[in-house]
């Protein structure tokens, strides 16, 4: 923290903060301090991400609106402040003035908790989403796989959703949620293999900077040295099972009111909307996956232009627009064809596309060195 | 005391309580949500024991999938706790006796352990040391053969699941959506070229 901070202020409050190191380590004893320091510095590195995160996820319901409401020639929210930019508060303030309706009989303290499950998992992730080399809470080593283990736990969410609503209707969509969630994850996860045999790390930082080499990178067109082109069909096998993950249509069962019951029909109010909230989360987190294991992270696309963390938002933001753009056009699945495109079309991709890349791997054309 | 052993002694005490109420809750799904929660400070003390690999697999395994599964069993099952209760008195002698041995076995195992661990301290791995590397190396060089053991064991239980799952045909009406796709215009639809009928 100390050294961050040397870093950052301006020269002549150096001093101060020397004192003020000194004062705390003759109050508290160096051993309490140091803990002291550690705390309150991973709360300051937590905070800095998770406000804006909660910010961002706010205007994202704004721009998701905005955007579906071009491409259909619509205006938009437009009333609510200057270009219905205030809308999200606006929201926010309606859903948390309503009641939040527990149903009788209802397990009122897995009700409440079900949203929670839901939301948790996708702000824990961003503990180790780096944004350049060294912006990140924590570099673990095993980063990825800890993305992995924390996502699969959203799924607690809907099944415990459904389960303490005490209704068939809720209970019986939260068996398909979660049924097409855990179908998609193993896809993903098959994916993802692929793209941690070719970097050989774990480490989000380390697949990032192992997609700046190769014969593209060494020509100056970096944005073709990226792993999507060399595993397109993992490219998109990922961005397909990503939008199944985050139950975004065209596979938003849940929300598919006319034809097919979801598993929060009985929720209300804030409830409700922290499902929402974790639903968009997600998709950030999930666009933020992408843009690192296959768009290149922070990388500049073209190599006369500086690597830096704008590279990274830009990313982002093509990568949610693509969800708005995929939620405005196309229809939505039928149940059976969800599960048929999760296990007979995208595991046995995956599976070949696997020992492809294993096998190319130990040939001499081997292009991952 | 020093951070870690604050962390400790907090992930303990959640993964002793979590764990007593897995055995004693009344409620079938409530106790298997504890035995999450047990999952998830079990993997905080591994993490603190630098076995990053094991805690988030014990995660993404334990957590992610097979309480998954078992919160399904759990709550399509009707469980009457009175009936199995019933028994209690009869069978716990026999329990007891079991437990007593299992404990006694355990202590045997990590009391060595322990009068090791006590003469020559663990050595401390470097901040960059990968134990997935590690982990990965070992299964597949010196434990190759039990390692693949397993994967046919699996396969085995995945064609047996196949196997119990599957009644025959397909009754439903559904239509592959490989001939739904392939399906022409001139399968479904035939235009009729006629002249025009003076009606009389």
């Amino acid at each position: 923290m100390v050294e961050t901070l040397q870093q950052l202020l301006p020269g002549f409050l150096i001093p101060y903060l020397d004192q003020a190191m000194q004062l705390g380590q003759g109050f508290f004893g160096p051993v309490l301090w140091q803990n002291i320091l550690t705390v309150v510095w991973t709360v300051i590195k937590v905070m800095l991400i998770i406000g804006p995160l909660l910010g961002i996820v706010a205007y994202t319901t704004f721009a998701e609106r905005k955007v579906i409401g071009w491409m259909q020639v619509r205006i938009g929210p437009n009333r609510v402040g200057p270009w219905g930019l205030i809308q999200p508060l606006a929201d926010g303030l309606k859903v948390l003035l309503k009641e939040v309706v527990i149903p009788e009989k209802a397990d009122a303290a897995v009700f409440l908790l079900a949203p929670v499950f839901a939301f948790a998992p996708a702000l824990l992730a961003w503990a180790v989403i780096p944004f350049n080399d060294f912006l990140i809470v924590a570099n673990v080593n095993a980063g990825l796989l800890f993305v992995m283990a924390v996502t699969s736990i959203s799924v607690y969410g809907i099944i415990l959703a459904g389960w303490s609503s005490n209704s068939k209707y809720a209970f019986l969509g939260s068996m398909r949620s979660a049924a097409q969630m855990i179908s998609y994850e193993v896809a993903m996860g098959l994916s993802l293999v692929v793209v941690l045999m070719i970097s050989n790390s774990l480490s989000l930082i380390d697949i990032v900077k192992g997609q700046d080499q190769g014969l593209f990178a060494d020509m100056g067109l970096k944005f073709l040295s990226w792993n999507w082109l060399s595993l397109l069909p993992m490219f998109v096998v990922y961005l397909v099972s990503l939008f199944a993950e985050c139950n975004r249509a065209p596979f938003d069962l849940a929300e598919g009111e006319s034809e097919i019951v979801g598993y929060h029909v009985e929720y209300s109010g804030m409830s409700f909307a922290v499902f929402q909230l974790a639903e968009y989360s997600a998709m950030l987190l999930g666009a933020t996956l992408v843009a690192l294991l296959f768009l290149g992270g922070w990388l500049s696309p073209v190599g006369f232009l500086p690597d830096s963390i704008l590279w990274l938002f830009i990313k982002i933001l093509a990568v949610v627009t693509v969800f708005f753009w995929v939620r405005a056009t196309f229809p939505r699945y039928r149940y059976d064809q969800v599960m048929r495109l999760g296990w007979k079309v995208f595991i046995p991709i995956c599976l070949i596309w696997l020992t492809v890349v294993g096998c190319w791997m130990m040939s001499p054309w081997n292009i991952w060195k | 005391m020093e951070f870690k052993t604050f962390v400790f002694y907090f992930l303990a005490t959640i993964l002793v309580y979590a764990s007593l109420r897995v055995v004693t809750l009344r409620n079938p799904v409530h106790a298997a949500l504890h035995l999450v929660l047990a999952f998830f400070s079990a993997s905080g003390v591994w993490v603190l024991l630098q076995a990053e690999f094991l805690a988030i697999a014990l995660v993404l395994v334990y957590v992610g999938a097979v309480m998954v599964l078992f919160l399904f069993v759990v709550m399509l099952l009707d469980i009457n706790l009175d009936r199995l209760r019933e028994g209690f008195w009869s069978y716990l002698p026999l329990g007891a006796i079991v437990a007593l041995l299992m404990v006694a076995e355990m202590s045997l195992v990590l009391w060595v352990s322990y009068l090791d661990r006590v003469e020559n301290d663990v050595p401390q791995a470097e901040a960059t040391y990968s134990n997935v590397q590690a982990v990965g190396r070992l299964m597949f060089t010196e434990y190759v053969y039990p390692f693949e053991l397993a994967s046919v064991v699996l396969l085995v239980g995945i064609v047996a699941a196949v196997a119990l799952t599957l009644r025959g045909k397909r009754k439903s009406k559904s239509v592959s959506p490989a001939e739904q796709v392939f399906v022409k215009a001139k399968d479904r639809v035939r235009v009729l070229k006629m002249t025009a009928e003076k009606r009389d």
